[in-house]
Formats: structure tokens, C-alpha cells, sequence
């Protein structure tokens, strides 16, 4: 397990990271959603306290959370006045390695984790995501945290046990707090906490060989749902900034090219945009925007045509005004303990280090256009995967 | 933190909070103008017209102020609710005098027409996407229930209808009236130097013309009682709302009423996290408490399946009626305190959430609160304190508005929408 920590001397809170290698792409076959299940049972009581006792406890230390499962990693998040994150850093140790996983608890956890997949079907953004990424990625990293309905109703307390017992193990593990702290007694607690944490077998993600496919699924909506994806240059790649500078120019800002033309010029939707993401062996740009169905095929057309468009040429406007933006975010994060606390754990699961302050401001400093086409001729916009959401189809323009 | 404050001859109030260890400074005009100032013909307006602020001025076309703002880095938007339209940047020190130059541009837009039959259309999407969410249409259609007349009750998007029946001058003339500095206060917060700030809005919005901006109706609203069934059948989980009155946002008993509702329904350990989610009846329930310009609001719900809606109704039902009568206890009070304290101290780390704190209390009370102030205040409230928000405000003299696939419920026909 590592420890990383940030001192951030003129804030008066901290927030605690936890990501543990136990996402949904290790839920097995016939299991699907288990890791959403015990990401819930998890909290329900662990070391010397029950689950109205833990809850009681954090709530007395002003401690905020949330647990979520990632494709890859299952993330403890907390955030409270610093002069209590000890205490509560206490409480997270006895979640992590003394929950209770209680049986009678199990029957409940089940029913919310099929209300959330009901609930998907009212939230038509989100649900084209899953769509997108189901058919996008290969598997395990195409699984969905949701899950599986009828897997979900087959659990028994003992699969949700085994998954932790395989799962949860230092190595892997990473710990980040970021805020008012004090490094030693810090370093101190979490050896005694962790230190006599017994390792285990470690576990690997391993996509199976896969062809994305593009899909239509039907669904009566006033709107309808548009999204794409294609494989860019993961994070550590040296196309990476200027990966995330291409999405810049896309939906950087409202001045970027997406919302200029789709929106601003055109008026085709209230919400477009291009996102980055990546997994450590694969970067992927996806693009968004949600039309009344009758518009649909246009905004398809101009977003299509502005995503292809990007290879004919940069301005060096454009870049600046990436730049501009970019440094801003990069400074104003550290006025955020939750976003130095995530950074500086995102840094080390990708990298294995923290990238500093001067490192990325010189990597967005030497952006350029002719860096960003360099990127396209590696990473062409092509082999396109379109999945909509609405009451018609739309075809992808030649 | 020094505060301070200004007003120039026009009208307009400039307030600020400087704080000199922060990385950025965050800029916002508060217009005292939203859903509830506007008459039915023009339903709509105050947000589609927070839309057209950015398409441009006599110095600037639309792309240019979306360029301008991009060159400097900035984190801006815009949002409109039922009483504020609010305009912001967040950016590094260095850039805030070309953040003032745009903001208070656009606060003085064209309207061109062109502009404005492009942005409708924007508008009429952003219409189609919220009702897709039922979530969200469940909340409009509950506030306006629940306000009948009262103009609190107005929906800040508008209607399909009422959006595409709109003209560009009724748009101006609603402009007009609402924008005059009389009627906005400018606010600023972290790492910015005074004098230096007031001389640029001085500069800026000296020779903004002031008007008279009133609010009319201010009156207290406490709901028009009863149980309402909204049937939508495409729908997959029923969202319930009970709403009840609450004191508005210049009473003293809104830290109580904030306090009791955290205490009553926060996402976890709350009255209502243990008596819906935690056994599962519902995948979600909460209450809040919405402090408003002269009638506040205390509102709380859950979302579920729909063969679970009869019975939940019954245990919230129960569990305001005995918060009601009962109250809470001492733990649940001092729980409901640290996690305020937790939320107040996180919140003022960022200059941009300074910057709506101190201009939100400044609108509504015309009082500057610094952090400690704020945490002294939660810290002050007693039980002594939420029994007589209780007995001022009974939480469990509720509207009950349920929207989704339920077609009848305690002998309620669903009304379809």
C-alpha cells in the first residue's frame, strides 16, 4: 500500500483517498454488480461498530463520503476539518480491512442496487454513456458498476465476501490525503493502522480481443442522445498533452469549436461537449450531445465534421486559449483538498509518481499546433463508434 | 477576512472579501431578478434572457465574449433560479481587470434579434432535456403545485409554449426594468486588491441608468395542502415531494431550519436515510430547507419503485409527524452541527464559494458574515431554537405532490402529464 500525502497550509480541512483495485472489471461471470453491492455492505458496520454505530461516528467527526466503483478501482473518499481526519482515517481503516459484510444487511443493499439500475432508465444521459462504453470498450473494462439485474438478485453474502477476501489487499492499494496535516503522525498512524496488512495475490486487468460496434437503442424521448468514442493516447504516452489539447480546441471553453458550432451558431442542443479519458493501456475521446429528434441527424453531421476537421489545422489562438485554460485549472486546483487528494492518487495509479507543479505547467507551456497534429497522425479520428439513444436512428456521415 | 463595501452613485452595491493567500479571485453580478418577477406572458424570460447576456454587445460579438473569456483562462457561467440571475468568473489575479471588462459588458447586451431566434431554439432544447429527467419535471410541477398563485411558483424555464411565443422586445423591456443597478450587487472574493476593484467597476458601470426594480408579491406562503398524483406512465421510479413552509431568508430561524433538516434528512444518518434507504424502500430521500426572498420552504423527498410509494408515504409521513411533536435530540442536533461546521469551513476554501456566500447573505440581509460568523451561528441553535422553528413553521403541514408511473394512490386519481 502507498501513502501519499499534500500539506496545504492555508486550508483548515483535509481529504482522505482510498482506491483499492476492486472495480467493477474484477466482478466475475454470473456476478455482475457485485462489486456496487459491497462498495454499500462495506459501511455497514465494521470493526468494533455497528452500521448505525460507524455511520453515528463519522457523522460526529463532520466526515462527508462516498464510496464509488470505478472500472478498475473502488474509491473511499471523506472530507472534514483537519483536525479530524485522524480520527476519522481510524474509522476508514476498520471499513477497509474489519468490515462486518453482515447478512441481514444483504436483502436491502440488493434492492437499492436494483433501484439504481431502474433509475438509469430515467436518466437518458447517462444511460447512452453506459450503452456507449458497453459496446466501446473490451471486456472487463466495458463492465458496468450497475451490473446485472437477475446476477444482483443471486448474491448471497458469501459471493460478497469472497470478492472482498480476493480483492482487498495492500498491494495495490493507494492512500492519498491531501490538506492542513501533519506528515509525521500521519505516516505514524497509517503503519499502525496498515502496517501488519497481509499481502496477497495480485490481480491484473487483461482485455479480451474486442471490435467496437455501433448501435440505436430505442427509447421514446423528447431528445435524443448522441455519443462517440475513439482511441486516443493514454495518460503517460508522449501524446498524452497533447491528446487532452485536441479536446481542448473540441470543448475546451464556450469559445471552443464544438459549442460554437453546434450550439452557439446553430442552435442545435443545450449540451455538447468532448471528454478525455483513459485507462493505463488506452486513451479514448468521447464525444456528447443530447438534440430533439428532429435535429438528431444535423447535430450528428456537425459534430462528426468538426471531430475530422481538427487534422486541417490548429490556430495559434486556439492553443493559447488551451493553455490559458488548462494552467488555470492546474492553479486552481490547489485551492481544493478533494482535488489535490484525487490528483495526487490518479498520479500514482497511472505513473507510479506525482507529477509536480513545474512538470505539468512545462508540459502545457510546450503545446503546440503542430503538436497536435503530430498526435492525429498517430491517433486518426476514424473507426468512429456512434451509439444513440432516442425514438430514431441516425446514420454516420461519410 | 477584511470586508468591504461600496456603493456608487448609480446604485450599484460592490462588496468584497479580500484574502490574499488565495490563488484566484472570483467575480459575480447578482441580479435581484428571476421566475417569480415575471407576468405569464413572458414565462421563461429571466433565464432565456441570462442565455442572450452572453450573445454579444455593442463592443463584442457572441464569439468574442465566449474568446475573450476563453483567452484569460476564466471558470464562468451563469445560472438563473426563481428570485436571482447570477453571473461569474473565476480566474488568476492577474487577469481580474479583463474579467471585469467582459462581465460588465455583457451585463449591457444587444439583443440582437438574429441572436435571439438562434438561442430560443437552445432554450427549447434545454426544455426537451430537462423533460426527460423526471427528477427535475417532478420539481417544477411540485413548486407549482405548492405556490398555486404565489409567483415563487413559477417555473424558471418556461413552457415550450410560452418560450416560443416570446418576442425580443418584451425580452428588452424585461431587461429594462430588472437590470437597473439598483437592482444588482457586484461581489468579489480572494486574492484581489480593493481600491484597485472599485475604481475598475467604477469605470465600468458608472453610466448604467438606474430604475425601480421591485419585487411585488413577498407575501408567506405555506402550500395549499393535500395530496396530488401526477401520472406519467413512461416513467420508471415515483418521486414523492412534501413541501411546507419556512422562514424566509432574512429570519434568524433559518440556521434552526437548516439545522433540523440536515438532522431530519442528510444523505446519511438522517431520519430519513434509516427509515427509507438504509432498509431499501427507497433508492434515495432527503430534506432540505430553501431559505427565499420573503417565504422559505422546507422540502423533503424520496424516489422508488412504484409498488413501494403507498407504503414510504406512511413512514415519512410518520417521521415528520414525530419530528414535529417530538423534535430531535441533543446527539442528532450536535451530529447535525458538525457536519455544518464540516460543509461551512470546505465551502469558503475556494474564493468562488466566498464570493456566493458573502453576496447571497448580502442580498438577503444586507449583513456581511465571515466564516467564523456563519460557524458561530449553527454553533448558537438549540432545540429551544427548532421547537419554535417547528412551532412557527410545522414541518409536517405538508403538500405531498407524487409524480411518475403510479396511477392512483390513497384514492388519488393520477392526473396525467
Amino acid at each position: 500500500m502507498v501513502l501519499l500525502a499534500e500539506r496545504m497550509e492555508h486550508v483548515r480541512s483535509a481529504a482522505i483517498n482510498f482506491l483499492v483495485p476492486a472495480g467493477a472489471a474484477f466482478d466475475p461471470p454470473g456476478k455482475l454488480g457485485v462489486a456496487t453491492v459491497l462498495a454499500d455492505l462495506i459501511t455497514r458496520g465494521a470493526g468494533d461498530r455497528d452500521s448505525r454505530q460507524l455511520s453515528l461516528a463519522l457523522d460526529n467527526l463532520g466526515v462527508d463520503r462516498d464510496e464509488s466503483v470505478g472500472a478498475v478501482n473502488m474509491r473511499f473518499w471523506g472530507s472534514t476539518l483537519s483536525r479530524n481526519a485522524p480520527a476519522a482515517l481510524d474509522i476508514f481503516a476498520d471499513v477497509i480491512r474489519r468490515p462486518h459484510l453482515p447478512e441481514d444487511e444483504l436483502e436491502p443493499v440488493q434492492a437499492l442496487a436494483l433501484q439504481d439500475i431502474q433509475s438509469l432508465e430515467d436518466a437518458p444521459q447517462q444511460k447512452v454513456m453506459v450503452e456507449l462504453r458497453r459496446r466501446y470498450y473490451p471486456s472487463p473494462l466495458s463492465k458496468d458498476r450497475r451490473g446485472r439485474a437477475e446476477d444482483i438478485e443471486g448474491l448471497s453474502a458469501d459471493d460478497v465476501r469472497r470478492q472482498y477476501r480476493r480483492l482487498f489487499r495492500p498491494n495495490g492499494a493507494i492512500l492519498s490525503v491531501a490538506g492542513n496535516i501533519d506528515w509525521d503522525r500521519l505516516k505514524a498512524q497509517v503503519e499502525r493502522l496498515f502496517g501488519d496488512w497481509p499481502t496477497g495475490e495480485a490481480v491484473e486487468v487483461v482485455p479480451a480481443p474486442h471490435t467496437p460496434a455501433s448501435a440505436h437503442v430505442h427509447k421514446d424521448t423528447e431528445q435524443t442522445q448522441v455519443s462517440l468514442a475513439f482511441p486516443s493516447a493514454p495518460i503517460g504516452h508522449p501524446d498524452y498533452y497533447a491528446a487532452r489539447a485536441g479536446v481542448g480546441v473540441l470543448s475546451g471553453g464556450m469559445s471552443s469549436r464544438l459549442f460554437t458550432e453546434v450550439r452557439e451558431k446553430r442552435g442545435l442542443c443545450y449540451s455538447v461537449y468532448a471528454f478525455h479519458e483513459t485507462f493505463k493501456d488506452r486513451g479514448t475521446l468521447i464525444a456528447y450531445a443530447g438534440t430533439r429528434a428532429k435535429r438528431a441527424q444535423e447535430t450528428l453531421d456537425v459534430t462528426v465534421g468538426e471531430l475530422r476537421r481538427l487534422k486541417d489545422g490548429v490556430t495559434d489562438d486556439e492553443i493559447d486559449r488551451v493553455k490559458a485554460g488548462l494552467k488555470s485549472s492546474l492553479i486552481m486546483q490547489e485551492e481544493s483538498t478533494s482535488a489535490r487528494a484525487g490528483a495526487i492518487a490518479t498520479d500514482w495509479y497511472y505513473l507510479g509518481r506525482v507529477r509536480s507543479f513545474d512538470e505539468i505547467q512545462a508540459a502545457i507551456d510546450a503545446l503546440t499546433p503542430a503538436g497536435i497534429l503530430g498526435y492525429l497522425d498517430r491517433y486518426p479520428v476514424r473507426d468512429l463508434t456512434l451509439v444513440t439513444l432516442g425514438p430514431e436512428p441516425l446514420t454516420m456521415p461519410e | 477576512m477584511p470586508f468591504h463595501t461600496h456603493t456608487l452613485p448609480n446604485g450599484l452595491q460592490l462588496i468584497g472579501e479580500t484574502s490574499p493567500s488565495a490563488r484566484s479571485a472570483a467575480l459575480g453580478f447578482f441580479v435581484r431578478t428571476g421566475s417569480r418577477d415575471e407576468t405569464p406572458d413572458v414565462a421563461g424570460v429571466s433565464h432565456f434572457l441570462e442565455h442572450m447576456m452572453f450573445k454579444g454587445t455593442p463592443r463584442r460579438t457572441a464569439l468574442d465574449v465566449n474568446l475573450d473569456f476563453d483567452r484569460i483562462g476564466a471558470s464562468y457561467n451563469a445560472y438563473t433560479s426563481e428570485e436571482n440571475t447570477v453571473y461569474y468568473a473565476a480566474v488568476l489575479p492577474e487577469y481580474l481587470p479583463r474579467a471585469v471588462d467582459i462581465l460588465a459588458d455583457i451585463l449591457r447586451p444587444s439583443l440582437r434579434t438574429e441572436d435571439f431566434d438562434t438561442e430560443k431554439q437552445v432554450i427549447l432544447e434545454e426544455i426537451g432535456m430537462y423533460e426527460d429527467q423526471p427528477g427535475w419535471a417532478a420539481g417544477d410541477h411540485a413548486r407549482r403545485i405548492y405556490y398555486a398563485g404565489h409567483p415563487l411558483g413559477n417555473s424558471v424555464l418556461g413552457s415550450k409554449e410560452s418560450v416560443t411565443a416570446l418576442a425580443r422586445d418584451q425580452m428588452h423591456a424585461y431587461f429594462a426594468r430588472r437590470y437597473s443597478p439598483t437592482n444588482i450587487v457586484v461581489s468579489a472574493a480572494g486574492n484581489f486588491e480593493w481600491d484597485g476593484f472599485v475604481q475598475l467597476i467604477a469605470a465600468a458601470c458608472s453610466k448604467w441608468e438606474p430604475g425601480e426594480a421591485g419585487r411585488t408579491n413577498r407575501t408567506e406562503w405555506g402550500g395549499v395542502g393535500g395530496l396530488h398524483v401526477l401520472t406519467r406512465e413512461k416513467v420508471q421510479q415515483e418521486h414523492v415531494m412534501f413541501m411546507a413552509g419556512g422562514p424566509p431568508a432574512d429570519s434568524p430561524l433559518r440556521y434552526a431550519a437548516d439545522t433540523l433538516a440536515l438532522a431530519v434528512g442528510d444523505d446519511s444518518g438522517s431520519r430519513l436515510y434509516w427509515a427509507l434507504v438504509d432498509p431499501g424502500l427507497a433508492e434515495s430521500a432527503d430534506c432540505s430547507y430553501h431559505e427565499n426572498d420573503g417565504s422559505g420552504c422546507a422540502y423533503a423527498s424520496y424516489s422508488c419503485e412504484p409498488d413501494q410509494v403507498a407504503g414510504n408515504l406512511e413512514i415519512v409521513r410518520k417521521v415528520l409527524a414525530d419530528v414535529q411533536r417530538g423534535s430531535i435530540t441533543e446527539d442528532e442536533l450536535r451530529q447535525a452541527k458538525s457536519k455544518i461546521a464540516s460543509r461551512v469551513v470546505r465551502g469558503s476554501e475556494r474564493p468562488m464559494g466566498r464570493m456566493q456566500a458573502i453576496a447571497s447573505a448580502w442580498t438577503y440581509t444586507g449583513e456581511y458574515r465571515d466564516v467564523d460568523t456563519e460557524l458561530a451561528n449553527f454553533d448558537a441553535v438549540t432545540l429551544a431554537d427548532v421547537r419554535a422553528y417547528l412551532d412557527r413553521y410545522p414541518i409536517d403541514k405538508t403538500t405531498v405532490i407524487a409524480f411518475g408511473p403510479v396511477a392512483k394512490l390513497e384514492g388519488v386519481e393520477g392526473k396525467v402529464v
